[in-house]
């Protein structure tokens, strides 16, 4: 297996050294689809509903490029994938991107061939306690004991933290997310830790989700964001700037609803293409991010309709809000 | 003249009859026995109790309506959500409102019809194959059943051809590719497992040398890192853009380590086979192939029967592994629905229907076989 590993790994190069790829564009427009690799299920950031429509914040990353570059958000294959086969899938040229809650760091993205587009979620590791232990922050844990998943960088990260900050903690080990869930609903330890996206949703599973509160504390950076291939910079630019049209659509205030709205604000008419030649440098047609807005939504209501504080997850945007409102989601300009 | 004197019969002794006969012999004949009995019972009483609450007196059943393969129950107006459905017994209602992912995944709702037909024809199979065996031409009947069965039901799922709006396989999901991946497994293996064990008795060196290590090779690897090769380091090899169908890419791995496991099963049905019946063959002038197809493999198949269909049903249960590489197949569904944000924490649920379905279709393919044995054994029918 291990062979096989390395074996994989070294092919992975080779190819990812060898393959310059055609046009991305040019291939999806002539198959008529974004081809887009999701996860095989996390609720809020791919998942499918009852009717097998995909839903989430990271599906709609893909279905902002569909609308980008084919004018409809309906023209994308999602392609589950497993966390293993992701890499494997974006080189191998099976899928045109990635959008698969995928933690930017600088090994992904200077050894593997790929170019991260940007973070749609900035995600990162933090606890949930029951609300009757009192407990207002995490630096009151001290002799807690912790369910934790082994193996995961999650168990490096809390070790890191308690030796930094001189708490001492039991971990109560687990194999499986579900299996951490249920050690914790049963009592055997009165701290869950995980990355934050997964706290909430465990929360809204749990068997009493208003039992429990989400602590402030976030011990990791987790930035989470499409990837794409290396070595096609123009589909590096058409999806990292797909992204910030969704961003920068809600810092202007432009929502589906609103979209078609013509408004004396020229930074907002340059965004919609209704003025400035933006769409000629990714290779696009004018409305490209009109489409993306009035399909898809801004980022806001992406967020507020997959995982926000309507929804059974209940995230706050916190981190993710703009950096107007004292989050740090920060587009650069369309100029 | 003696005359009997005949005394009322008397009854055996209580312990030697009926209930308290059977107590003493199944279940109390020794102390450890004994134990063993009470220790038994004392687990069924903490297990049993609290499952039937959890799947039947708590649980929620009446919310929504079932579509179950186009015929609709409906129990209420009100829809099921997990919220109405409570956290203290199971809620069947998220069952009711999967349904449709469970059987078919994202098959598009409007062709509900095809695989509905497909499942149909299969249980119509179950049915014919028994009816025609009295039938002159039964072999005939049989013969054109394999070939067309797979066909018909190729076009009907996949579409194409004209006929059907194509349905891309990556829509293909639930029961509906479990019993793809099954059936296709069985039915593609099977010849070229049979091929592979005539192989390894064969007097041709490179044949014989071919099959040998082809089998020893797959024999010696998990179905698993066969997937993930066919899954992830197949399509590096291939130039970019050249890949292949991820499903046909899994179909041939399962199809090949099947055929592997076949070859094995037939290889010891062949080797059963008494020397003299070769050499009869031989003796009346019948080709190798004659000989092979009119003699050795009718009998040495019908003694591998327990075998073949122990090995099916071992690949029945092991293609639940290609959740592994991306395809959703049921039991993947699990996860998927019960990631559905709305229907979060229900994986109890998911697991035990898909034990449940799966059960009912293992069992029955394990009774099949039983009568498949019964109806071929000619052994002391003379």
């Amino acid at each position: 297996m291990k062979q096989l590993l390395k074996l994989s790994a070294a092919s992975l190069l080779v190819v990812g050294a060898l393959s310059v790829q055609a046009s991305t564009l040019g291939d999806v427009q002539a198959k008529g689809y974004v081809s887009c690799g999701v996860s095989k299920g996390l609720a809020g950031f791919s998942s499918a509903d009852s009717s097998g429509t995909w839903t989430g914040v990271d599906v709609d990353v893909c279905r902002a490029v569909a609308a980008a570059t084919l004018g409809d958000a309906q023209k994308v294959k999602f392609v589950p994938l497993t966390a293993k086969e992701r890499f494997t899938a974006l080189q191998s040229g099976e899928i045109d991107m990635l959008s698969r809650n995928t933690t930017w760091t600088i090994t992904r993205d200077a050894s593997l061939g790929l170019n991260f587009a940007g973070v749609n979620y900035y995600d990162g590791q933090g606890f949930m306690v029951k609300s009757s232990l009192g407990v207002s922050s995490a630096m009151e844990l001290s002799g807690a004991a912790v369910c934790i998943q082994a193996g995961t960088t999650t168990e490096l990260n809390l070790a890191d933290w308690g030796k930094a900050n001189g708490i001492e903690y039991n971990s109560v080990v687990s194999d499986t997310n579900a299996q951490t869930l249920t050690n914790y609903d049963a009592g055997r330890c009165d701290v869950l830790t995980t990355d934050a996206s997964g706290l909430y949703s465990m929360r809204a599973a749990a068997s009493d989700p208003s039992e429990h509160v989400v602590l402030p504390e976030i011990i990791s950076k987790e930035p989470l964001g499409p990837v794409v291939r290396q070595g096609d910079d123009q589909w590096f630019n058409i999806v990292r700037w797909s992204l910030n049209a969704m961003i920068t659509a809600e810092e202007l205030g432009v929502t589906s609803a609103t979209v078609d709205e013509v408004t004396n604000n020229p930074e907002r008419e340059r965004l919609m293409g209704r003025s400035g030649s933006t769409h000629e440098y990714v290779g696009l047609t004018p409305d490209w991010t009109y489409q993306i807005v009035k399909q898809v939504g801004n980022y806001s209501e992406s967020f507020e309709r997959n995982i926000g504080i309507n929804t059974p997850i209940g995230i706050a945007r916190g981190v993710n809000a703009l950096w107007t409102d004292g989050g740090i989601l920060y587009s650069p300009p369309f100029r | 003249m003696p005359v009997f004197d005949q005394q009322e019969t008397r009854k055996p002794p209580i312990s030697q009859i009926g209930a308290v006969l059977w107590l003493k012999t199944n279940l109390f004949s020794s102390w450890i026995n004994s134990i063993l009995t009470f220790a038994s019972l004392y687990l069924l009483y903490i297990m049993i109790p609290p499952l039937l609450n959890w799947m039947i007196f708590d649980a929620s059943f009446s919310f929504g309506t079932i579509n179950f393969f186009g015929f609709e129950i409906k129990f209420s107006e009100e829809m099921a959500t997990n919220d109405n459905c409570g956290r203290v017994g199971a809620c069947w209602p998220y069952i009711y409102e999967k349904l449709y992912m469970y059987t078919y995944g994202f098959y598009p709702r409007t062709e509900t019809w095809r695989p509905n037909t497909v499942f149909a024809l299969t249980g119509l199979l179950f049915v014919i194959v028994p009816l025609v065996k009295n039938y002159k031409y039964k072999n005939r009947v049989t013969l054109s059943l394999i070939i067309l069965y797979p066909l018909i039901s190729y076009v009907l799922i996949a579409g194409g051809f004209g006929l059907l709006t194509p349905v891309a396989t990556d829509q293909w999901g639930g029961l509906l590719l479990t019993l793809i991946i099954a059936s296709v497994g069985i039915i593609v293996s099977f010849p070229i497992g049979v091929l592979l064990a005539l192989g390894r008795q064969s007097n041709l060196k490179v044949i014989k040398l071919f099959s040998t290590l082809f089998i020893e090779f797959i024999r010696a690897v998990p179905l698993i890192t066969i997937l993930f090769m066919a899954s992830f380091v197949l399509p590096l090899f291939l130039e970019s853009g050249n890949y292949f169908d991820k499903l046909l890419r899994a179909l041939i791995g399962i199809a090949l380590f099947q055929a592997a496991y076949f070859a094995e099963v037939v290889r010891g049905g062949l080797q059963a086979i008494p020397r003299g019946q070769y050499e009869a063959a031989d003796a009346i002038g019948l080709s190798y192939f004659q000989k092979n197809v009119l003699i050795i493999l009718p009998q040495a198949l019908k003694i591998s029967i327990p075998n073949i269909v122990g090995s099916s049903i071992s690949l029945f249960k092991d293609t639940t592994l290609v959740l592994i590489i991306g395809l959703f197949d049921m039991l993947a569904m699990v996860n998927l629905t019960s990631n559905d944000p709305y229907w979060l924490g229900r994986e109890t649920e998911g697991f035990v229907f898909v034990t449940m379905v799966m059960w009912a279709i293992l069992y029955t393919m394990s009774r099949y076989s039983r009568k498949l044995e019964l109806r071929f054994n000619t052994e002391n029918k003379n």
